[in-house]
């Protein structure tokens, strides 16, 4: 049973990484065509940092996520302590709240949003363009608050709350106590919140292109617009170089974790 | 006191949610209660809803197609790196996020590649002789129902291996080795035991696929043909070229209800579980 399990995965991850493969060899590859590999080249490398369009958008799309990623992050952890302490049934009732993005399909979250913006900004502002970089801001913030809150939650649920009454016992105000005590109980799941937010935000497409306007695009809906005109190869080896540099991160980042495991396993020991 | 703070700090919290979820929600009603050109209250698009429930049922379908294979492939894929050393689950689990982080535009346009009529498949065949019309395919792949729902299932794979694999990890192996101490042979084992306890994973990775793939437009407009036209197709239609926002509202609001009611259904195979696991 193991050797089936095993050929089964071992075939699906084929599966999974044949179309990046493609890609990858793509860029390298001087035919104008996914399909046609005619010659070896480096020549959509350079393209990539001659026309600076391509950097610009990467840059764009890094500056949205950044932003709505802490925003999100600092916004929800401090409603996450708020929804803590209130009642249970008002609660619940904020918990289906937060619930509504996660729930719905993105198609109708984008399409929800951009009505909104297009109807408060034509209709009662009385703008041209109701779609500009801060809804494209606003929308990013709303789909990332609920990764935030429902990572800090179960961690403020989780934690020994004597210890903060402890802290106000030997005289920390509320604040204090909060910075001492209760953001380092909770801190795992406000990084796992964050780091989530932002990949979504980094990746989203389907919420950006019904919110954005024409004077700030992120780079996955100017793929998209590639991908509707002329397909131009250069976008593969910014694709390439992506997933690269994703890759060692992620490498980086779980034997940091691995290591940082075994010491913490020694030190019990 | 203690109210007070709560409210203080869930108050702009909640105000816009409610500004940026409810309130969106409702303005979307009232496009699709409304005329295109002169902006009165009218049924007419709702009544028009009619003549787009075969897009509907046909997105329904594939997506559910789609999560059902999402789920037979994706289970071993999970149970195997359930079952690996610590080392290994790591890395594993790091080349099942890795894709969900790369723009699925581009993994999805290389998929058009492969299977196009003059793609990388057709190309190898031809290669190894196999016969064909002149100027046309060997095999007809893209533009199909099948195109389609390989494009969902591959996309949204990840969403199912990653909740099925955290569930699996949690099952405590003293329960498995319990119900082979009773005589339960190995298939015994898995459908008495693991499978029930790995339930919760399962609705959660149903779901996590069904929901974008049932609103997907980007799949079926590259992979598929006018035949498997979906409902996300549709809508951006309405919103981007067909200027008819408040017919594309209407639409919205109808394939909200339905994503309400079959998730509603797949969780209700759960009986009275929670059934929502986070990844």
């Amino acid at each position: 049973m193991k050797k089936v399990n095993r050929l089964i995965t071992i075939l699906i991850f084929v599966f999974l990484y044949i179309p990046m493969l493609v890609l990858i060899v793509a860029s390298f590859s001087s035919g104008k065509d996914i399909t046609e590999f005619e010659g070896f080249t480096f020549m959509r490398y350079a393209e990539v940092f001659r026309d600076r369009s391509l950097l610009g958008l990467l840059g764009n799309s890094l500056l949205i996520s950044i932003l709505a990623s802490s925003i999100a992050t600092v916004f929800g952890t401090v409603a996450s302590l708020g929804i803590y302490s209130l009642k249970p049934r008002m609660r619940k009732t904020v918990m289906s709240l937060t619930n509504i993005p996660m729930t719905n399909p993105d198609i109708v979250t984008g399409i929800s949003l951009s009505l909104l913006f297009v109807f408060v900004g034509s209709k009662m502002l009385h703008q041209r363009n109701s779609l500009t970089f801060w809804t494209l801001l606003i929308a990013h913030v709303t789909f990332n608050l609920p990764y935030v809150i429902l990572n800090v939650m179960p961690k403020l649920q989780q934690m020994d709350h004597s210890l903060v009454e402890a802290a106000m016992d030997l005289g920390c105000t509320p604040v204090k106590s909060f910075f001492r005590v209760t953001i380092h109980e909770i801190m795992p799941g406000i990084i796992t919140g964050a780091i989530m937010a932002f990949t979504m935000s980094l990746d989203d497409f389907v919420i950006s292109y019904f919110v954005t306007g024409l004077d700030f695009i992120t780079l996955p809906v100017e793929i998209y617009n590639y991908t509707k005109k002329q397909m131009q190869p250069k976008i593969y080896a910014m694709f390439t170089m992506l997933f690269l540099l994703i890759f060692v991160l992620m490498v980086v980042m779980n034997l940091l974790q691995l290591r940082q495991d075994k010491r913490r396993k020694e030190a019990k020991q | 006191m203690r109210k007070n703070k709560s409210l203080l700090l869930s108050g702009p919290y909640i105000l816009w949610m409610l500004a940026f979820t409810l309130i969106p929600l409702c303005v979307v009603l009232y496009y699709a209660l409304t005329d295109v050109e002169t902006g009165k209250f009218t049924l007419d698009n709702m009544q028009q809803l009619v003549q787009y429930l075969p897009a509907f049922w046909r997105s329904i379908l594939y997506s559910l197609i789609a999560a059902v294979i999402c789920l037979v492939i994706g289970y071993p894929v999970a149970y195997y790196m359930a079952h690996c050393g610590p080392v290994a689950q790591k890395f594993l689990y790091m080349l099942v996020m890795l894709p969900m982080c790369m723009s699925f535009l581009l993994r999805t346009l290389a998929w058009v590649g492969i299977l196009q009529d003059t793609g990388i498949i057709n190309t190898l065949l031809i290669k190894l002789g196999f016969p064909h019309e002149p100027g046309e395919p060997v095999i007809n792949l893209i533009r199909t129902p099948g195109a389609v729902i390989l494009g969902m299932v591959y996309n949204y794979l990840p969403y199912m291996i990653l909740p099925l694999y955290s569930v699996i990890c949690k099952i405590d192996n003293r329960l498995v080795e319990a119900a082979e101490d009773l005589g339960c042979n190995g298939r015994k084992v898995f459908s008495k035991v693991i499978l029930p306890l790995s339930m919760p994973g399962i609705l959660t990775g149903m779901t996590m696929v069904f929901v974008p793939a049932v609103s997907t437009f980007y799949i079926s407009n590259k992979m598929g043909s006018t035949e498997t036209i979906l409902i996300g197709d549709i809508i951006e239609r309405m919103f981007k070229q067909g200027d008819n926002a408040n017919m594309g509202a209407a639409l919205s609001l109808l394939l909200m209800v339905l994503v309400f009611v079959c998730t509603g259904i797949i969780n209700r195979f759960g009986g009275d579980e929670e059934g929502s696991v986070i990844v």
